[in-house]
């Protein structure tokens, strides 16, 4: 069975110049697959050059093995990608459950069985359902975004920075939360400032910087590499 | 106090004019982020349409209605594939002046066809209700139906927006366009509704307005600024906004004759618009400008 997303030496911007100079990246179905490094490294440019949002200039991307380069947003929906970035993730004006719904667009038929599983995972949107998520916590909205994403029951779900701005409490909660979703068959490809935590649970981990990857193994293997950990974890 | 409520019901039928006008420009703002000036000569075309149908059939004012919400509808879809779609990948700034550029062939096209002559949909003057018990207030029964439609349209507007996945997805669209486009919204389908419903309300605030006074070629576009006024004191990209909006300039509108000159009214409308853009130019629902 081939590997559920790969990408391979991406090259790509926003118009200008390359911003990804040789990008690779690669997540099972049953992996956390975790992308750390300096802020301005590329981390989001490549996530949303994965998803369709910019154009890939050169290399390639490849879903169950199938080369899907530059495939539009909407056809990485229908595939089984769902995507949060990392910010701007939520629609302000609508409710939680509207919200939900809206991350449920192109599924058919009846969406109330995963609408409860969305709410079973996280209880305090459930009680929130009629409410705008303008006027929620940081944390609620990470929810919403994450909640929104996982709708269409996705088989890769990719993850921009998903604790940026939590307490250590919701830090903590999240990721056992990422875990969850894992466990029950998901892929997860996710960047994550919080490097030390996000590693430790990453069945691999990429360093980028400027561009490019720097370092690349299991995430507790990059955990112990001394030179990983001065660069990017602050010794 | 008489003469305070007498203006009132006027407010509120100029009120309803306006809310029909600005929902749409609203609505086009919301989803597309460009002022489009060619709504007010989508009402005159759709008054005259209404026009034209029911001279064709012989058939009362009110037929005026629905004929020329469905034409204007179709229009409306009909100008944004052959125009205005083609210019969606530049800027906004483009498809505004575009817009402009419609607004002129569409009032050239409508006096070309129908004369700049007045025109009314029935001739005769309809006489009043006098309402002995609110101080002889002077009601007409078409003040009366236009307020009745217009509310009627607005809760049908509600209803779409809030309870179907297609209004779900257009106040998702306004709200942040690039979530609504990963989340695989398909923004052609939802463009295409907004203007269904841009046309087919501008078109009914253009044989209200028809039927309130008389029908002209101009009678749109001097009906323009107060929309916009409507639009912005709402918060533009807020349909709900649009209706208050529409409510209160009118209202105002009306009022101000009682200290100025009826000929100041559009400096009403505009006077508010140019304190909400200094003092809230979000508008009263934080809109999207
Ligand atoms: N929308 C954009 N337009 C142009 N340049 C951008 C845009 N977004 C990010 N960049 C640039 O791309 C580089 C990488 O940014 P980004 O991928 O957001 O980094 P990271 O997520 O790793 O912090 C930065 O130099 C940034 O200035
Ligand atoms: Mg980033």
């Amino acid at each position: 069975m081939s590997i559920l997303l790969e990408a391979r030496d991406l090259y790509a911007g926003y118009g200008g110049n390359d911003i990804l100079k040789g990008v690779n990246l690669g997540v099972e179905h049953d992996e956390i697959a975790v992308i750390v490094g300096p802020n301005g490294a590329g981390k989001s440019t490549a996530m949303k050059a994965v998803f369709g949002l910019l154009n890939i200039r050169q290399g390639q991307v490849l879903f169950r093995g199938e080369a899907i380069t530059n495939t539009k947003p909407e056809q990485m929906v229908r595939r089984g990608v769902a995507y949060v970035p990392q910010e701007h993730n939520i629609f302000p004006s609508l409710t939680v459950q509207e919200n939900l719904e809206m991350g449920a667009y192109l599924m058919k038929g009846d969406i109330r069985p995963r609408l409860a599983h969305v709410y079973e995972l996280f209880p305090r949107l459930a009680e929130r359902r009629r409410q705008p998520t303008g006027q929620m916590s940081g944390g609620e909205r990470q929810m919403v975004a994450m909640g929104r994403a996982l709708m269409i029951d996705p088989s890769l779900l990719m993850l921009d920075e998903p604790t940026a701005g939590l307490s250590p409490r919701l830090i903590d909660e999240t990721f056992v939360q990422i875990q969850r979703i894992n466990a029950e068959g998901i892929g997860v490809l996710m960047v994550e400032q919080n490097a030390r935590q996000a590693l430790a649970i990453a069945t691999r981990g990429y360093v980028m910087a400027t561009g490019a990857n720097r370092h690349e193994d299991t995430g507790p293997a990059l955990l112990a590499d001394p030179a990983v950990a001065e660069m990017f974890l602050g010794g | 106090m008489n003469e305070i409520l007498q203006l009132l019901v006027y407010g509120l039928v100029l009120g309803s004019v306006l809310a029909m006008g600005a929902i749409g420009v609203s609505m086009i703002f919301g989803i597309l982020r460009f002022a489009h000036f060619a709504h007010g000569d989508f009402m005159t075309l759709g008054a005259y349409l209404g026009l034209a149908f029911v001279s064709a059939f012989g058939l009362s004012a009110w037929w005026a209605l629905p004929a020329a919400m469905l034409g204007m509808a179709i229009i409306a879809v009909a100008i944004d594939q052959l125009i205005y779609r083609r210019l969606r990948r530049t800027q906004p700034v483009i498809l505004l002046i575009s817009s402009f550029g419609m607004a002129l062939i569409l009032r050239s096209l409508v006096q070309l066809i129908w004369g700049s002559d007045n025109q009314t949909y029935v001739s005769g003057i309809q006489f009043p209700w006098r309402l002995d018990w609110l101080g002889g207030l002077r009601l007409k029964p078409d003040h009366v139906w236009i307020v009745l439609i217009s509310s009627a349209l607005i809760v049908m507007v509600h209803l779409f927006l809030s309870r179907t996945r297609l209004g779900k997805a257009m106040r998702a669209m306004s709200d942040n366009m690039d979530l609504a486009r990963i989340s695989g919204i398909p923004a052609e389908r939802v463009i295409m509704m907004t203007w269904i419903i841009g046309g087919a309300l501008a078109a009914a605030a253009g044989v209200f307005l028809g039927i309130d006074t008389r029908l002209h070629p101009m009678m749109g576009w001097t009906t323009l600024l107060p929309i916009f006024a409507a639009a912005i004191l709402g918060g533009i990209g807020r349909p709900y906004g649009a209706i208050v909006g529409g409510m209160v300039i009118g209202i105002s509108m009306e009022m101000s004759t009682l200290f100025i000159s009826a000929s100041y009214k559009p400096a009403v409308a505009f006077a508010i618009m140019v304190i909400m853009l200094i003092v809230r130019p979000q508008g009263i629902f934080k809109g999207t400008l």
